[in-house]
């Protein structure tokens, strides 16, 4: 006991200093240190834009526009005050319908495909895999005008649910691939055993598989959900004034005549909180999804 | 980490309850609510203005409500064109211009105001500037009412002129702005002469190169449908333009429009700006300008001696599609009514009065006092503009900075990207006219066959 008590409190000296080829990998390098700064470099330029956005969110017009770039200003929340009294709301509340409903689709529609594809791949698999990417092939505007005419046969322009229809369609084939790659770093062997267990299909795949792919499924749905909340171009032509999601109303404060910097500013800033926030709560399971097959 | 995820649970929890209350609100607001009016408007500060006045109007028709999409110009053009055309019946009242005001007249897609405009007592649709009635109007009928109108004029820093002992002509020539821009260009101060608009599109930098085209006795066709886009007259008024803002322009002027010109006038950054009537609503503008007080105007320039302003407004007109025919008018006769611009002048100032639209703006004393330098010369620049006789020599067409003919929103644009290339240097201006010529060829002879 007392040798064991001496052991812990008296460790070796070695164990308490590092040796010299630990110290060595946790001196920087030139080399670590050049691609620290790049990176940070990089990261700051990414994120200057945001907050430059930010920053003329809280600006007088008059002062976004000055030649040389204000950091130091008096603050202002009228153009925040502008943007809420603007009827945000009914745009907000068609992008979550938008967003929330296709994304669900999408899951529910993609996962059992990507299941099939990879736990389950058929003879033809390859080709299928390739009619999902070859549906993103088209640009979207040379498939608007079919779209607005058959939108418009049916009586569905400026519907929300044609936006949902549109949106689901858009992601599905990135759910797919996306799933499928999550889905194909499930060990076989963990579907086999459920199966020896006695378990049926539905009930491996709801209460093995998901679990593994959880972090995979909300990447996923992420990703879809910024597709969807951010989309412009089907919005702008498919909608008008029910049914208009948040990038209409934000361009609505580009104006042609006047200053419109900060208005939009502040807009773009309540636009992108959505986002952020879905980022926020899902950032454990995001990380651990994209990066999910990358220590194997 | 519990306590993290339980409060991003409770995140989601919320925003989850929130979604679906809003959407059993939104569903049962719209059971109850009244006639509701989808309105497409052209985003900018009087529209802005409109929409934050528009529950005056909720007020005094309670049995209407508004909706109003706004979108930026191009935006706004191509999504109302889309729905007129295609009869899509997404709105109830559009804002459009006198470009598409008789060509969607001729082909019955927008209802024929006159009758509605003749049973409202008040509405006095006489007091509208003539030129720009007139340009609404088809067959002697009104098919859309203006919100504003515009010319284009010369902005002048006259307290810089002054300084400098240099006077701007009351009717200057395009010779005459050269010789100003190059006098007060200095680049190095962040100083330019002039500012210009070099953006693409009919109604970006072809709006003015078409009045350098008229001023210069220029013309797209002959009275043959023959396009005239490589004669001496053309290649002297877009070489002017181009060469002036090459070299005594802002940098970068391929890509500035109205707003950026706009933007650098007012910050103080250029001695001269051509462009529209309206502009006055930014550069007069205590709240963004720098140059307030401090500016003079002068008639758009021209050499052959006959006025080249643009004629240009924007105006309310119903689609064929609407389905609440009457209460649609009942807002579009309140938003171009003479209690309208009242009605700006007391809430939000006398400076937000739409111009351009009525003779009786001009006769209120307050707006009479506010926009007394150049008040006057905007609506003398309306009416001198002659749509049917934009330049000295005969046209086919109509229009002064557009053909009034479909065809000119696919060959305005395409010609406008001629210049703004040759503008950023990437062409010549003699390829760019060549070019253009052979555009325009294309489509006139459509028209010669016709």
């Amino acid at each position: 006991m007392m040798a064991a008590t001496d052991t812990l409190a008296a460790p070796p000296r070695a164990a308490t200093r590092p040796t010299p080829a630990i110290r060595r990998r946790r001196r920087p390098g030139i080399g670590n240190v050049v691609w620290g700064v790049v990176a940070w470099l990089v990261g700051i330029l990414f994120f200057f834009p945001v907050l430059w956005m930010v920053l003329s969110s809280f600006k007088t017009e008059a002062a976004a526009y000055t030649n040389v770039p204000q950091f130091v200003f008096s603050p202002t929340l009228a153009e925040y005050r502008h943007v809420f009294s603007s009827g945000v709301g009914s745009y907000f509340l068609n992008s979550a319908i938008a967003t929330v409903v296709s994304v669900v689709a999408v899951l529910l529609l993609g996962t059992p495909a990507a299941f099939a594809l990879s736990l389950r791949p058929i003879k033809k698999t390859s080709d299928a895999l390739f009619f999902f990417l070859s549906t993103k092939m088209l640009p979207i505007v040379a498939a608007i005008i079919p779209l607005f005419v058959a939108a418009e046969a049916v009586h569905m322009l400026d519907n929300v649910w044609t936006l949902v229809i549109l949106y689901t369609a858009m992601n599905l084939p990135i759910a797919v691939w996306m799933m499928r790659s999550f889905l194909l770093e499930v060990p076989s062997e963990l579907l086999e055993a459920a199966e020896m267990d006695g378990a049926r299909l539905w009930r491996s795949l709801r209460e093995v598989i998901l679990p593994v792919v959880s972090p995979g499924l909300a990447a996923t749905a992420l990703i879809c959900a910024i597709f969807a909340w951010n989309e412009f171009f089907f919005a702008v032509n498919i909608t008008a004034a029910r049914a208009a999601t948040v990038p209409v109303f934000l361009v609505g404060f580009i104006s042609s005549q006047g200053l419109y910097w900060a208005q939009l500013a502040a807009a773009a800033t309540i636009a992108t909180l959505p986002v952020v926030l879905a980022g926020w709560v899902a950032q454990r399971q995001l990380v651990r999804g994209l990066s999910f097959g990358a220590i194997k | 980490m519990s306590d993290r995820t339980l409060s991003r649970r409770s995140f989601l929890g919320g925003a989850a309850a929130a979604v679906a209350l809003a959407a059993c609100g939104k569903a049962s607001a719209s059971r109850a609510s009244p006639v509701t009016l989808r309105v497409a408007i052209v985003s900018n500060s009087q529209m802005d203005d409109a929409i934050s006045l528009s529950p005056v109007f909720e007020h005094q028709h309670p049995g209407i409500r508004l909706k109003f999409v706004n979108l930026p110009e191009n935006e706004a053009r191509a999504k109302i064109t889309a729905d007129v055309a295609t009869q899509g019946g997404e709105f109830d009242v559009v804002m459009i211009s006198n470009y598409e005001t008789p060509l969607w007249a001729k082909n019955g897609w927008i209802v024929d105001l006159q009758p509605y405009i003749d049973r409202t007592p008040g509405y006095d649709a006489a007091d509208f500037v003539p030129r720009i009635r007139s340009s609404l109007s088809y067959n002697g009928h009104l098919y859309s009412v203006p919100f504003y109108g515009e010319s284009s004029f010369v902005m002048y820093r006259k307290d810089l002129f002054d300084r400098a002992g240099v006077v701007m002509p009351t009717h200057p020539t395009w010779l005459d702005v050269v010789r100003l821009a190059k006098r007060f260009h200095d680049p190095r101060s962040g100083h330019y002469g002039i500012v210009l608009r070099g953006d693409p599109g009919w109604g970006e930098n072809l709006a003015p190169i078409d009045t350098v085209i008229n001023a210069f006795g220029g013309r797209w066709y002959n009275m043959r449908w023959e396009a005239q886009l490589t004669t001496p007259q053309v290649k002297s008024a877009v070489g002017t333009y181009i060469e002036t803002v090459r070299a005594y322009g802002e940098p970068g002027a391929s890509a500035d429009g109205f707003t950026e010109c706009g933007t650098l006038y007012s910050q103080g950054d250029a001695a001269m700006w051509y462009d529209a009537t309206s502009a006055t609503s930014v550069i007069e503008d205590p709240a963004s300008s720098k140059v307030v007080g401090k500016n003079g105007y002068a008639w758009a320039p021209t050499q052959t001696g006959k006025p080249s302003g643009w004629l240009y407004t924007w105006s309310l007109s119903m689609p064929t599609t609407c389905s609440h025919r009457q209460q649609a008018w009942e807002f579009m006769a309140w938003m171009t009514s003479k209690s309208y611009i009242e009605l700006v002048g007391h809430r939000l100032g006398w400076s937000h009065v739409p111009p351009g639209s009525r003779l009786s703006s001009y006769r209120i004393p307050q707006y009479r006092e506010l926009s007394r330098r150049y008040g006057p010369l905007t609506l003398q620049s309306i009416q001198a503009a002659d749509p049917k006789h934009p330049t000295v020599r005969p046209v086919p067409y109509t229009g002064v900075q557009f053909l009034d003919i479909p065809e000119f929103q696919d060959l305005g644009q395409l010609v406008s990207e001629q210049f703004s290339a040759a503008i950023a240097g990437q062409t010549s201006v003699e390829a760019a006219l060549a070019q253009s010529q052979e555009y325009a060829q294309t489509v006139g002879a459509t028209y010669r066959h016709r």
